[in-house]
């Protein structure tokens, strides 16, 4: 039977790459991991979800180490009713290995390599420039995407004060290598190389004047040196972070962001798939994750709740009646009911929140669904296929 | 344990915690508690996206501290401004109207050179303390809503760090009377917000490790954010079954409405969702030796002040006020 159009399992069925996203704390690694196995399940094909930073349980579970760049294949037999249509396999980041491997890559030689890969400020730098830890994101999802050998990968986001910052990370990277400031920065030494004697240069000497002042010359040498010897990857750097922008432009791939009901985590969903719209990538879907069931919105509920409350000692006399023995001590009973009208009462509040700003939300993607907040962690198989379930219904 | 019920004594309080738990509330928080106790509180927000104030429901602020409570002077940490002002006082260098193209060149170095923006940001909180130390500037407390667990020690760790990669200049100087002062016990705490679920519960178990092994600065409480209510006594939950047995859920339904059982329903996924939280404040208590301070989940509608008052209530309550 083929998936109902509007549903996040159509969405899949058509497309290569899906990225998660979303802020801190909505459980976008669930999820991601979630319409994995679902897809694997349902869709068929090979299916391939790359996490950035599960919880030890999950990665556990999915049977993936953070370190080696390695795919495991997840065996699925036991989890669902029906035999799977396709295979999971999993992988988690490791981002000091992809790191390394691109320089392998693209530097000229090896010893250039060597140069670089123990230079003490090469860490430093892949951990925080341009926002390194989204590039690499980037970088390792167009790998795996050129292998060909998954029919969907789907990949999650690493967590980022902003969460488009990985959108733009392509972008930075190759702006950052291809821009004149890296030349100026690093041209008295270039002049004389990086071990000559120091000559300013005219432009640049301000700037050294005062970085001096605060910082010393040794140490701002040691910084030039370095990005001598990493700009002799500037082309393959250049030529790949494009690749990797036209990879997520591209019609194969899709958007997905996670998000809660909360005030802050919503605002910045909607941002986000207002920007993903006018940088022209493909927003596909919407998952409001962690929601409230909907029976507390009901009318019904608030009256037996407000009953409960007020009529509780009358309540737990007619209760007397049914000869239960836990219900023998009316005034036991009386106190319990109120709880329970005051529990929903509560609850229903957040519900209510929850409803108004979800019918607050404009500018929809043509997809959204819902999953409730689950009682327990989501630390296996089974919990993310019945999480899964919740994504592919409509 | 035993020392949070000083912590407003202290000068310089930063907190940090998983995004999405809570943190800047939590901050904000404090420095509400604060001020309502007579202190002249400096609210710093380092890392977030500028809306620190919202929570005080005041526009967004800049570098130069706005009052946006009674007593709470809101500022926003820049590291052009920080340097700026580091350039014009301390090292006394002819500034510099603007720092025009050289802003693009510093951000390029800062984002390059371990610890130069995280220097420029503690260096600007160690500076108000030790103007206020001395009495030239005149906040009792200062309250940083600090970098996320995953990068606070970098941030905090960077006087050190400084010291061990330049080993002369004016930065190494500046440098040594910012480390007595970040791991002064009487004068400065860590604080790690947390939340009841499993991944902010593993890394603040994590972080205070860490903290523990490389940092100097001084642990001070846990703050454990959204901890939901126990509904039942143990005797409460046995009544409480039995009333979803179908004879006491059937009289439920007669007398209250076919509601009831949504009431029920209800009252089932807190005990649970209690239950499943409940499960990691214990892994929290047994895996760190640090107060726990518990501010209830808020059943409420609205985000603004209203809702950064009752979380500094309930940190006041846990505090012994």
């Amino acid at each position: 039977m083929a998936p109902d159009p509007g549903s996040l399992e159509a969405l899949l069925a058509a497309r290569e790459v899906v990225v998660f996203c979303g802020s801190g704390g909505v459980g976008k690694t669930s999820v991601a991991a979630a319409a994995a196995v679902a897809a694997a399940t349902r869709i068929g094909g090979k299916v391939l979800v790359l996490t950035i930073d599960p919880a030890r349980r999950l990665a556990d579970a999915l049977g993936i180490e953070a370190f080696g760049n390695i795919e495991r294949r997840v065996d699925l037999a036991n989890y669902t009713d029906d035999e799977p249509r396709g295979e999971l396999f999993a992988a988690m980041l490791d981002t000091k290995r992809s790191w390394d491997d691109l320089v392998l890559r693209h530097a000229p030689d090896e010893a250039t390599a060597y140069r670089i890969l123990h230079n003490r400020l090469y860490h430093n730098v892949t951990a925080r420039f341009v926002q390194s830890h989204d590039y690499i994101a980037m970088e390792r999802l167009f790998d795996l995407h050129s292998s060909g050998v998954y029919d969907l990968i789907v990949i999650d986001t690493p967590p980022t004060r902003n969460a488009i910052d990985f959108l733009e990370a392509p972008a930075r990277m190759s702006e950052f290598f291809g821009g004149r400031l890296l030349r100026w920065l690093t041209m008295p030494y270039r002049v004389t190389g990086a071990r000559g004697a120091r000559m300013i240069n005219v432009a640049s000497r301000p700037f050294y004047q005062v970085a001096d002042r605060v910082l010393g010359s040794q140490f701002l040498q040691d910084i030039a040196e370095f990005f001598v010897n990493f700009q002799t990857m500037y082309d393959g750097f250049v030529e790949r972070a494009q690749a990797v922008e036209r990879l997520l432009h591209d019609r194969r791939t899709t958007f997905a962001v996670v998000t809660t009901l909360e005030g802050a985590p919503l605002r910045e969903a909607e941002q986000f798939c207002r920007e993903l719209t006018a940088r022209d990538f493909h927003l596909g879907a919407l998952v409001l994750n962690k929601t409230l069931p909907s029976y507390l919105l009901a009318e019904e509920g608030e009256r037996a709740a407000v009953t409960l409350e007020r009529d509780s000692d009358a309540l737990a006399l007619a209760l007397e009646t049914t000869r239960s023995p836990e219900l023998a001590d009316p005034s036991a009973t009386a106190r319990v009911l109120r709880t329970l009208g005051n529990s929903f009462r509560s609850y229903e509040v957040v519900a209510r929140r929850e409803a108004e700003l979800r019918s607050e939300l404009s500018r929809l993607p043509e997809v959204v669904v819902t999953v409730p907040n689950f009682e327990s962690d989501i630390a296996d198989i089974a919990a993310l296929a019945r999480i899964g379930e919740y994504l592919f219904a409509h | 344990m035993g020392a949070a019920p000083d912590l407003l004594e202290r000068r310089l309080l930063f907190f940090t915690g998983k995004g999405g738990v809570g943190k800047s509330t939590v901050t904000a928080a404090t420095a509400l508690l604060a001020a309502d106790r007579g202190k002249r509180v400096l609210l710093v927000e380092v890392d977030g996206k500028g809306n620190l104030t919202a929570l005080f429901e005041h526009a967004p602020v800049g570098f130069d501290p706005v009052q946006v409570y009674p007593g709470v002077f809101a500022m926003q940490m820049s590291t052009e401004a920080s340097l700026r002002e580091y350039l014009k006082v301390q090292a006394r260098v002819p500034v510099l109207g603007r720092l025009g193209p050289l802003a693009r060149v510093f951000d390029f170095v800062a984002n390059a050179a371990p610890g130069v923006k995280e220097i420029l940001t503690v260096g600007k909180v160690c500076w108000e303390l030790r103007a206020s130390l001395q009495g030239r500037a005149n906040w009792d407390l200062i309250v940083v809503d600090a970098a996320a667990t995953g990068h606070v020690i970098g941030q905090l760790d960077a006087p050190r760090a400084i010291q061990e990669l330049v080993h002369v200049g004016p930065v190494r100087n500046q440098t040594d009377w910012m480390v007595n002062l970040l791991s002064d016990p009487a004068l400065t705490a860590l604080n790690v917000v947390a939340a009841p679920e499993e991944m902010p519960v593993n890394e603040t178990i994590e972080l205070v490790a860490r903290a523990r092994q490389e940092l100097a600065v001084p642990l001070g409480v846990v703050i454990v954010n959204r901890v939901l209510p126990e509904l039942f006594t143990h005797a409460d939950e046995v009544v409480f079954d039995a009333l979803r047995e179908p004879d006491a859920t059937d009289v439920l339904t007669r007398m209250a409405g076919p509601g009831a059982v949504a009431v029920l329903d209800a009252a089932r996924l807190a005990v649970s969702l209690r239950r499943g939280r409940s499960t990691h404040l214990t892994r929290l208590r047994e895996g760190i030796d640090l107060p726990l301070l518990l501010v209830p989940y808020l059943f409420v509608r609205d985000h603004g002040l209203r809702v950064t008052r009752m979380v500094a209530d309930a940190i006041g309550q846990e505090l012994g006020y």
